[in-house]
């Protein structure tokens, strides 16, 4: 055993402590070489990273545009309210979530029912609303109780608004919130960052084909946050760009007038002014409340309004294709007047039937017995099918549909609303794609009355209605009438845009007009719709069948169920020498078109015309009439009608304004 | 004059360059704490309070001649070794792990004590044995130290256990063990880790080891902690952001930022050239302290000191190595920086008996 040498002991430890110090100050320089690499090779990474964390990017919501109707009554507007809006990710159980909240603020079935229908559309980060319109006590009573309620906000947020609800709707659409698909359609067109923070999109009507318009575009705000995420202070600022205040051509007032001449009928109406192809008014019964739809419609307001066999959300005046009937006849009496077919003097003998050479079936007319001797004006005047069947078989289906075509039967009015439908102009061609079978000769007879193939929206009639008042000149009939934009302030005015002009001669538009006046007055088939008008209305009747009638079967509007009764249809123009309102109606199952249909114009042109209220008395004297066209009278800021499918606005500008 | 020779009775045992050197690091204390807690008046007042408190400890304690200590020696470790056994009885369980004894009074953390008894108590019992020290005293000496810190394990604070292992491991180096026994239990370290990986660690331990080799595996949770400090550190630059201007720290990105993170806050604020300083502090005061120990007259008084300090030093390493991201998170707040009464006090008891030994040394001297 080795003695212990304390000296020998010390030195050992002595030793021992140095090589302790140097591991220790090589420990030191490990550490130092870890701030250096951290602090100096790569400080940019931890720069960005800890400005990453500090700095949120958070968009600013532009307020969406407001649409006015031609004499400034807000049609679509914005208010703000609080809505109570979960996070799902952040609010854990959300059942739970939502027990816990009813308790402290009334959440209603519908809510939830809404919620739940949000949630299946959107990511889970998302904050959606579960109670919209808090009252001041309810915020304060959530506020009180927010710690408990992760994940839970109240917000401020614009809400839209549509003030005339069911009246608009199918003019105006509404707004919906944005669900993946519009995401993805805003991905494709580049147009994602400008919705970076946008909750809704135009889903319908002008609210939808003017969207860029109205959007604006978004600004954005650059904050200071917390590690919570709570912005600490705003470090600068690039302010959201308000839409586009749109201006209508159509008249509020108006359109509740012809809304209200319906009452319970279902149907369409299109008024237009001839002279730019304005839309006055444009209705479709019935119709539905937008503004359920604003912050996602409940399921089961959404299963009433789809489900309903009147189907309320479907827009008539442009998705609603009819047979036109008899309203196609003054448009087939140009036909044969241009093509030479018939001479104004030409005259026929009406049996009460038309039948083709070497066939015994026989094309009856409205008319058991028929009209006797009718020329031009007549078969117009007493609405003649024997005149036309006569008419359309020997101008032959293509010759007829050519000449048509140019009013704009068969192709959209190019209307500024989505989802307008086309119609059908048939021809032999048409038919051998559709059907892969040939023209036979009858469907050309019936054709000629608007009857067989031969489909219209109201639009169309409208459209084509407009080309007789205006002489052969066919608008595009245009919804906007102006807008502002708010960053200049500066208001400009859509021009009328001319479709086309068909060459028509005029003393047979003259000898057309005449008998369309004739058809309002006595003896006409529409002679109540004119009974003590002031001033002159050229119309025409029509009427759609719904069920096909046997060879010796005589419609009956008692037999036949009211569904399967007759379309009424009317078309119209007035003044008739100086046109300043051209109406197109149709009423689902209305039966003759001079009953049903002519008077709910007759009132549309009185207000219009008259500034006269359905009900009062008819010799108004020195009515008020709504206020004059301006844009026509040299406005010096006319341009060129948007075109919402080009994109958005030219939003640059304003960044080269210095 | 009587005032003077008082004063110089009460204070002539504190060495004034360690005690210079560790004034300037309590200021730079109190000012970091001051950023982290936001000036908070009350964070502020308290922490006041921990420095006086400590101070005094420390002046008290560096009064006691070593062979005052070694009296005390066994009763502590006694103690501290039946209060440690008390917890692992009847401990209150405080986020997940039992480490209070709430003794009706008040609540104690005995392991707390254990960090400065056990290098006494193997100092003590190596000092005690020096005429005659063999293999069989080292075996002995370690199972004085493997007794608390198995206890400790068990509760389960890894940190303080590693921490207390480390201050008697200095002991048995410094006392003497011979390199052969070194290298075997290195082997054997080796060999048993992964068992101990295995079967002694708990999940949670596991889990912060694995997050500190690679934090983006978890960002959100484990791993936050640390890509947070890191991200403080590093944008913290070559000479920070300025006092009270770490964005990290103050938009309450930085957990922990007043104790355990406090080095981040400071990183970020104060940037390379403050770590420097820091580190050159730190450097200084291990250097002084280490001095003071080689001249210390009895073995006991040497292996405590050297123990002390360098237990020190490896505090300050791991809790940088942690918040910088070198080394896993465990739970060890940077010494005489971070905001807490505790850790301070403890620290500066240990810096007492440095100063106490090596002045007892110069008064026989003189």
């Amino acid at each position: 055993m080795r003695l212990p040498d304390p000296h020998e002991d010390f030195l050992r430890f002595y030793r021992r402590l140095r090589l302790a110090g140097l591991g220790a100050a090589l420990l030191l320089l490990a550490l130092l070489g870890r701030f250096i690499w951290l602090q100096l090779i790569h400080f940019d990474r931890y720069h960005a990273l800890a400005e990453n964390n500090r700095i949120a990017l958070v968009p600013a919501v532009p307020s969406r545009g407001v649409v006015y109707d031609r004499f400034g009554a807000v049609l679509a507007q914005n208010y703000s309210a609080n809505t109570l809006e979960v996070t799902p990710d952040k609010a854990g159980d959300l059942d739970a979530t939502l027990d816990r909240l009813a308790t402290i603020i009334p959440i209603e079935a519908a809510d939830r029912k809404r919620f739940k229908r949000l949630l299946a559309e959107s990511k889970n980060f998302e904050s959606l609303p579960i109670r919209l319109r808090l009252t001041e006590v309810e915020v304060a009573r959530f506020a009180v109780n927010r710690f408990r309620f992760p994940g839970v906000e109240v917000r401020a947020r614009l809400f839209r608004q549509y003030p005339f609800g069911e009246s608009l709707a199918h003019v105006l659409g509404y707004i919906g919130r944005v669900n993946e698909k519009d995401l993805d359609a805003l991905r494709a067109s580049g147009q994602e960052a400008n919705y970076r923070g946008s909750d809704h999109i135009g889903r319908l009507g002008v609210e939808r084909s003017y969207e860029p318009w109205l959007h604006g575009r978004t600004g954005l705000e650059k904050v200071e946050v917390d590690a919570s995420g709570r912005a600490v202070r705003t470090l600068s600022r690039t302010p959201p760009m308000a839409g586009h205040n749109l201006y209508l051509h159509l008249d509020s007032a108006l359109q509740r007038v012809a809304q209200d001449s319906f009452g319970e009928l279902r149907g369409a109406l299109v008024a237009l002014d001839p002279r730019n192809g304005g839309v006055l008014a444009l209705v479709s019964r019935p119709g539905f409340d937008p503004n359920l739809f604003v912050d996602g419609i409940d399921p089961s307001h959404w299963h009433a309004l789809n489900d309903s066999p009147d189907r309320p959300l479907v827009n008539r005046a442009l998705r609603g294709v009819y047979p036109p009937g008899s309203t196609l006849k003054p448009f087939m009496a140009l036909a044969g007047l241009e093509t030479g077919a018939r001479g104004p003097a030409d005259s026929i003998s009406d049996p009460g039937f038309f039948a083709l050479p070497g066939s015994s079936h026989r094309y009856r007319d409205w008319k058991k017995d028929g009209h006797g001797v009718v020329d031009l004006k007549r078969s117009i005047i007493v609405s003649c099918d024997t005149y036309y069947y006569g008419l359309a078989h020997k101008m032959g289906i293509e010759r007829m549909a050519a000449f048509l075509a140019q009013f704009g039967f068969g192709r959209k009015s190019g209307v500024d609303l989505d989802g307008e439908l086309a119609g059908l102009l048939p021809t032999p061609e048409w038919k051998r794609k559709r059907f892969k079978q040939p023209w036979w000769p009858g469907e050309t007879v019936i054709a000629g009355i608007g009857q067989g193939y031969t489909l219209t929206t109201p639009m169309q009639l409208a459209a084509a209605t407009m080309a007789i008042a205006n002489d052969g000149v066919i608008y595009k009939p245009q919804l906007i009438r102006a807008w502002t934009d708010p960053a200049s302030g500066r208001t400009a005015y859509a021009a009328p845009q001319v479709l086309g002009r068909i060459p028509l001669r005029p003393e047979h538009l003259r000898l057309v007009k005449e008998a369309m006046m004739a058809v309002t007055q006595p003896g006409g088939t529409a002679a109540q719709v004119g009974a003590g008008a002031p001033y002159l209305i050229a119309g025409k009747t029509g009427t759609a069948q719904v069920v096909g009638m046997k060879q010796n079967e005589r419609y009956d509007p008692r037999r036949v169920g009211q569904r399967n009764r007759d379309h009424a249809l009317f078309i119209a123009f007035a003044p008739a020498d100086a046109p300043k309102i051209v109406v197109a109606v149709m009423v689902e199952n209305g039966g003759h078109g001079g009953s049903t249909a002519g008077p709910i114009a007759r009132e549309v042109m009185d207000y219009w015309l008259l500034g006269k209220r359905p009900g009062t008395a008819v010799s108004l004297p020195e009515a008020v009439a709504p206020q004059e066209e301006q844009e026509d009278s040299g406005s010096d800021e006319a341009s060129s009608p948007p075109n919402p499918e080009a994109g958005p606005l030219p939003l640059g500008e304003t960044e080269n304004a210095d | 004059m009587p005032i003077k020779s008082r004063l110089r009775r009460l204070f002539g045992h504190l060495d004034p360059a360690l005690a210079g050197l560790l004034a300037l690091l309590l200021l730079l204390s109190t000012v970091v704490v001051y950023s982290a807690t936001g000036g908070s008046p009350d964070r502020m007042l308290a922490h006041f309070v921990n420095l006086a408190v400590a101070l005094c400890a420390m002046l008290l304690v560096s009064l006691l001649p070593p062979q005052r200590l070694m009296q005390f020696t066994l009763p502590i470790y006694l103690l501290g070794l039946l209060l440690l056994v008390g917890v692992a009885v009847a401990g209150d369980v405080v986020n997940g792990a039992r480490r209070w004894l709430n003794l009706g009074v008040t609540r104690i953390q005995p392991s707390e004590l254990m960090r400065l008894a056990v290098p006494m108590m193997l100092a003590w019992y190596l000092h005690h044995r020096q005429e005659t020290l063999s293999r069989k005293d080292f075996a002995v000496a370690a199972l004085l130290l493997l007794l608390p810190v198995g206890l400790i394990l068990k509760q389960p604070d890894l940190g303080t256990a590693l921490l207390i292992s480390a201050s008697g491991v200095f002991v048995l180096f410094l006392g003497g063990l011979s390199w052969r026994v070194i290298a075997a239990a290195m082997a054997a370290l080796i060999v048993l880790a992964p068992l101990a990986w295995e079967f002694m660690l708990h999940d949670y331990q596991r889990q912060r080891v694995l997050t500190m080799l690679d934090p983006s595996s978890d960002p959100l949770g484990a791993g936050y902690h640390i890509i947070q400090a890191t991200i403080a550190v590093g944008s913290g630059g070559l000479s920070g952001k300025g006092w009270m201007q770490g964005t990290q720290a103050h938009l309450d990105f930085l957990p922990e930022r007043s104790t355990d993170f406090i080095f981040a806050v400071y990183s970020e604020e104060f940037g390379l050239i403050g770590n420097l300083f820091l580190l050159l502090l730190y450097a200084a005061i291990v250097w002084r302290g280490l001095q003071l120990t080689a001249n210390a007259p009895s073995l006991f008084g040497r292996l405590l000191s050297a123990s002390i300090v360098l237990t020190f030093f490896t505090y300050a390493f791991v809790n940088m190595g942690m918040v910088s991201g070198l080394l896993p998170v465990v739970g060890v707040p940077l010494p005489l920086v971070s905001y807490g009464g505790t850790s301070m006090v403890t620290v500066l008891l240990g810096f007492g008996m440095v100063m106490g030994v090596a002045a007892n040394k110069r008064l026989v001297k003189t």
